[in-house]
């Protein structure tokens, strides 16, 4: 592609390759080809760049966390009765919490999530329609922080409740429903409109339409989408900070007492300048990268399986 | 195209025509109900987010001493009160102008370089990689700035500081390198780089073949060609794409609160980057260990609400941009 492209010799190149027929316009001046390869080395220096921070991140988490996620307690002990001085425990509890917090966020926002881009999709006509989907929109933006201050002005101020994992899963349900939102709605609009009105003209009600139809033929890139606003959520800390304190024990109750997660395990010990502690960072820090890192690739091959492709 | 929301064939554009297929039965107004009612959930939950942390914030804002926009102080409790976000705002400000600074131009880089550059076996790999970086968690960025990239600032740091401290942006101020606004910028470049990356990736993919062929036809380099009519096209998709980096930018907070120094507070005020600070985000997460009274909370909350105004506003213009984008390209 790149070689083709300064070689003037070769009109035969059907367009849109990278090639230009310039026989019949003179040479091409030097300054010209200059800059277009000044511009090309440019990219790719580019996309040199970006990789150099992820190859780098992944590299020193490996490295220095790496031996931690080799020992068998880091997947079957906590951290109960291990001071910040002391090597050993592992890392159960925080993975526990983690995903029991993911599960539930999951709970409450595909279902809010999926049924809001079905309106958006099916049914949202004229104004509220806009207004749903410019809300989603904002949602979107909205910081962490924010999501969690909400949350925290409504569960500990309002209604006088203790800061337990199930606020925390309100906070990430926030963050969780638009990213569920949009990837849901892409996959709709891809359902050709055949598919319904072949469903229609058999007599089908538009509900059963719409949930034995539409959403089984969009259904791998649904959950592809639930799998990716997953994976966001998990890795996010500051709700967890504001509504979700650390603790070393194992604890499953999302209403009552602590409950530990990767991120607040990370936070604990990220002040330590102790080496077992700061060990502890980095498993941890590895384990959520690992965790975060496979529902994505979930994601994406569940996406192999879509019916309907973009 | 009137109802633009679908994107879908006129065929049930017309209100009428879509209400035939819903017909009134029991399972019909059941499920038209729950749809409806989630999006109006979401609607609900956006205004009540706006709504709480105002009525929250309210009564700290009137027993505040100080001028909340233009104070430097930060002392929420007590029977007198002073807190500002003078310096909130300024942290909040470098750090994000910076990291738009360096990941804007990279980001449309690497996006050029994905859909016009890389041979074609490379350019789905190279779009993976880049979404991997928003895949790793925020508090991690943070620490392994601290504790690994931190410490190759410092001599990037000590150049600029030598060669052109006489500039106010760039005096030193006796802060670790690793733990001034400079280099969390940097570190929130690189965190807003795949979303950058990735929306600009999808104008440049759309941009017309026969505007790409036509520039080429008359001659024009690749490079030419991208200017002519590559960036043109996605000019708006660029700017949505900046700004919603900065809107995550704007909002990032673990990263931030691991790698800034907070200034005492009685430090001279400084317009160096090279100093030490706070955030919105940062002021309020590094805050939670003492939300204790309504007073306290209240000042935090208030806070929070200033960031929410500013990324709703950021946000907001990003999306009329991307709309007018799709007015105009139908």
């Amino acid at each position: 592609m790149s070689t083709a492209q300064l070689d003037t010799t070769t009109p035969t190149t059907p367009p849109g390759t990278g090639s230009s027929p310039t026989r019949g316009l003179g040479e091409r001046s030097g300054g010209r080809a200059a800059k277009d390869l000044l511009a090309k080395v440019v990219m790719w220096l580019a996309f040199a760049i970006a990789v150099v921070p992820l190859v780098w991140i992944l590299g020193s988490t490996l490295v220095k966390g790496g031996h931690m996620l080799l020992e068998a307690q880091w997947w079957t002990n906590s951290q109960a009765g291990i001071t910040s001085r002391r090597e050993g425990g592992g890392a159960v509890h925080a993975i526990q919490g983690t995903l029991i917090q993911a599960v539930v966020t999951a709970v409450m926002s595909v279902p809010v999530g999926v049924l809001t881009a079905v309106y958006l999709v099916e049914y949202g006509r004229g104004r509220l329609a806009r207004v749903v989907s410019f809300m989603v929109d904002i949602l979107t933006g909205i910081p962490s922080i924010v999501a969690a201050l909400f949350v925290y002005a409504l569960w500990v101020t309002t209604f006088g409740f203790q800061r337990v994992a199930f606020a925390v899963t309100l906070a990430l349900t926030l963050l969780m429903i638009p990213t569920v939102v949009r990837s849901t709605e892409e996959m709709l609009k891809l359902v050709p409109n055949e598919l319904r009105e072949a469903s229609y003209a058999l007599g089908v009600p538009k509900w059963k339409t719409i949930m034995k139809v539409v959403v089984p033929t969009a259904f791998s890139g649904i959950v592809t989408g639930i799998l990716l606003g997953l994976a966001r959520v998990m890795g996010e800390t500051a709700p967890l900070i504001i509504l979700g304190p650390y603790t070393k024990v194992i604890a499953t109750d999302l209403f009552g007492g602590l409950m530990a997660t990767l991120p607040t395990m990370i936070n604990q010990d990220r002040t330590e300048a102790l080496q077992p502690a700061l060990d502890r960072v980095w498993g941890a820090s590895l384990t959520l990268i690992l965790l975060v890192f496979l529902l994505n690739l979930l994601g994406r091959f569940v996406g192999r399986f879509s019916k309907v492709k973009s | 195209m009137t109802t633009s929301i679908t994107g879908r064939s006129t065929i049930d554009d017309d209100p009428h025509d879509a209400d035939r297929a819903s017909t009134g039965r029991l399972g019909d107004r059941i499920f038209g109900g729950l749809a409806t009612g989630s999006g109006l959930l979401v609607v609900a939950i956006v205004t009540l987010v706006g709504v709480f942390l105002l009525v929250q914030a309210v009564p700290s804002l009137m027993n505040n001493d100080a001028n909340f926009l233009l104070s430097r102080e930060w002392s929420p409790s007590g029977a007198n009160p002073r807190f500002g976000i003078a310096d909130l705002a300024w942290g909040t400000l470098v750090t994000s102008v910076i990291a738009m600074v360096i990941a804007v131009p990279l980001g449309v880089a690497v996006a050029l370089f994905i859909t016009q550059y890389a041979p074609r076996w490379l350019s789905r790999p190279a779009a993976a990689t880049v979404d991997l970086l928003a895949a790793v968690p925020s508090i991690v960025y943070g620490f392994w700035g601290l504790n690994i990239a931190g410490q190759y600032f410092e001599p990037v740091a000590g150049l600029l500081q030598g060669a052109l401290g006489w500039v106010p942006f760039l005096s030193d101020q006796n802060v670790s390198a690793k733990s001034t606004l400079a280099f969390a910028g940097v570190i929130l470049a690189i965190m807003i780089l795949p979303i950058v990356t990735a929306i600009s990736r999808e104008v440049f993919a759309q941009v017309p073949t026969t505007h790409k062929e036509g520039a080429l036809a008359l001659g024009a380099t690749k490079w030419e060609m991208i200017r002519v009519a590559v960036l043109p096209y996605g000019k708006p998709g660029i700017i949505s794409a900046a700004m919603l980096g900065l809107g995550r930018a704007l909002g990032e907070t673990l990263a931030v609160l691991i790698l800034l120094s907070t200034l005492s507070p009685t430090k001279e005020w400084s317009f160096s980057i090279f100093n030490g600070g706070s955030t919105f985000a940062s002021k309020i997460a590094g805050g939670a260990s003492e939300f204790d009274t309504p007073q306290k909370t209240g000042a935090y909350i208030a806070a929070g609400l200033v960031l929410f105004v500013v990324t709703f506003l950021v946000n907001a213009a990003a999306r009329i941009v991307i709309e007018r984008r799709k007015a105009f390209s139908e």
